[in-house]
């Protein structure tokens, strides 16, 4: 059994195979992760807010989609990941509470995604696979031997990426 | 520009401690009415918490629990989060409906009483605070999902999230007997409204 590696919320971290990283019970929050098919380094990140520059106290990279999935690409290439190899699976951002009158805040999930795919596409980091949006909270495990995304929840199966 | 958690001074979060109190009394009232059953209540514990400490609280990310989420309207805005373990929600439902239930299966039968008891608790909870404050307040209707621990509180950590890197919660015990619920309420004024809140108990 390979170590599991925690990913807590505004938080990332990294491994090299056969490292398994997971986040548990992410909600609304999107947890992203990059793995290089090459030489098998992985990495996630949990963000629970869009953007860094809409909010004021931004000292935390790892809280927000646009530079946590940054700063999580500079850190797999100083551990020897080959940028054009990375790839990317995200799962999460879902609206745990329904209203009628969806506010901003209550999209927050779906801005999450949204924000997520646009970084990921401006880092050139090809999105391979998803699992968003619901209502209903996911525990993910990212295995870095093979890059499978093991994706858990209570009530809506698990599901393999 | 909005006042966030780490900014709050001892004697701004004794004011918070202060509203939970009076606001779980109220609570406690009005649930003791709709049981017809005395209910006495713990003080109340305001805690502020780093995000990665929040689902401890309830034992863990992946624990099971519900919330029961509000939105407040009026002189400030905001949310109201209520949340119980499966244990206590349980608890509270047989309480209401007058049975003995070991089981710990929700129906939609418990769910539909668990939001009338989330509608009279963060009713009373939120008259308190616009007695004490003079603020015009109103809560909307509430909205139940029960998942994952860390899934829920996703909710109220990224609503505080806004603003800095810690939640603050009011843990209240609430006991009948010998059945002890315990629910935690987060109380989440939006980024300006916390100062108007702060300002209007006299504290900035």
């Amino acid at each position: 059994m390979a170590d599991l590696i925690k990913v807590g919320m505004a938080d990332m971290n990294t491994a090299y195979s056969p490292g398994v990283l997971t986040t548990l019970g992410l909600g609304s929050c999107v947890g992203i992760c990059l793995y290089d098919t090459s030489t098998k380094i992985s990495g996630m990140v949990h963000v629970m807010l869009p953007n860094s520059t809409q909010i004021k106290n931004n000292s935390n990279v790892a809280k927000f989609a646009d530079t946590g999935i940054a700063k999580l690409m500079d850190d797999m290439i100083r551990m020897g990941a080959k940028r054009s190899k990375v790839v990317s699976k995200i799962a999460g951002g879902s609206q745990m509470f329904n209203f009628s009158d969806a506010s901003d805040i209550m999209r927050i999930g779906a801005r999450n995604v949204t924000a997520s795919k646009e970084t990921l596409k401006l880092l050139n980091i090809p999105l391979v696979a998803e699992d968003t949006g619901g209502n209903y909270g996911r525990t993910i495990e990212l295995y870095s031997e093979t890059g499978i995304l093991l994706i858990k929840t209570i009530g809506y199966g698990m599901k393999q990426l | 520009m909005g006042i966030s958690l780490d900014d709050l001074n001892s004697l701004q979060i004794d004011v918070m401690r202060e509203i939970g109190n009076i606001g779980a009394g109220n609570a406690a009232t009005a649930l003791s009415k709709m049981i017809s059953k005395r209910i006495d209540m713990d003080v109340p514990k305001v805690n502020i918490l780093e995000f990665r400490n929040v689902a401890e609280l309830v034992g863990g990310p992946e624990v099971e629990v519900i919330g029961i989420y509000f939105k407040v309207n009026g002189d400030i805005t905001g949310s109201i989060m209520f949340l119980l373990d499966k244990k206590s929600a349980k608890l509270l439902t047989n309480l209401l409906m007058s049975r003995i239930d070991e089981g710990d299966s929700l129906d939609e039968m418990d769910f539909s009483a668990l939001q009338e008891v989330g509608n009279i608790l963060s009713g009373s909870y939120l008259s308190s605070l616009a007695t004490l404050t003079g603020l015009n307040l109103a809560v909307s209707v509430p909205s139940l999902a029960m998942d994952m621990a860390g899934a829920i509180l996703s909710v109220p950590v990224i609503l505080f999230g806004q603003v800095g890197d810690k939640v603050m919660l009011i843990e209240t015990d609430f006991s009948e007997g010998t059945n002890h619920v315990k629910g935690n309420f987060f109380l989440i004024p939006d980024e300006d409204s916390f100062e108007i809140l702060l300002r209007s108990l006299g504290v900035i």
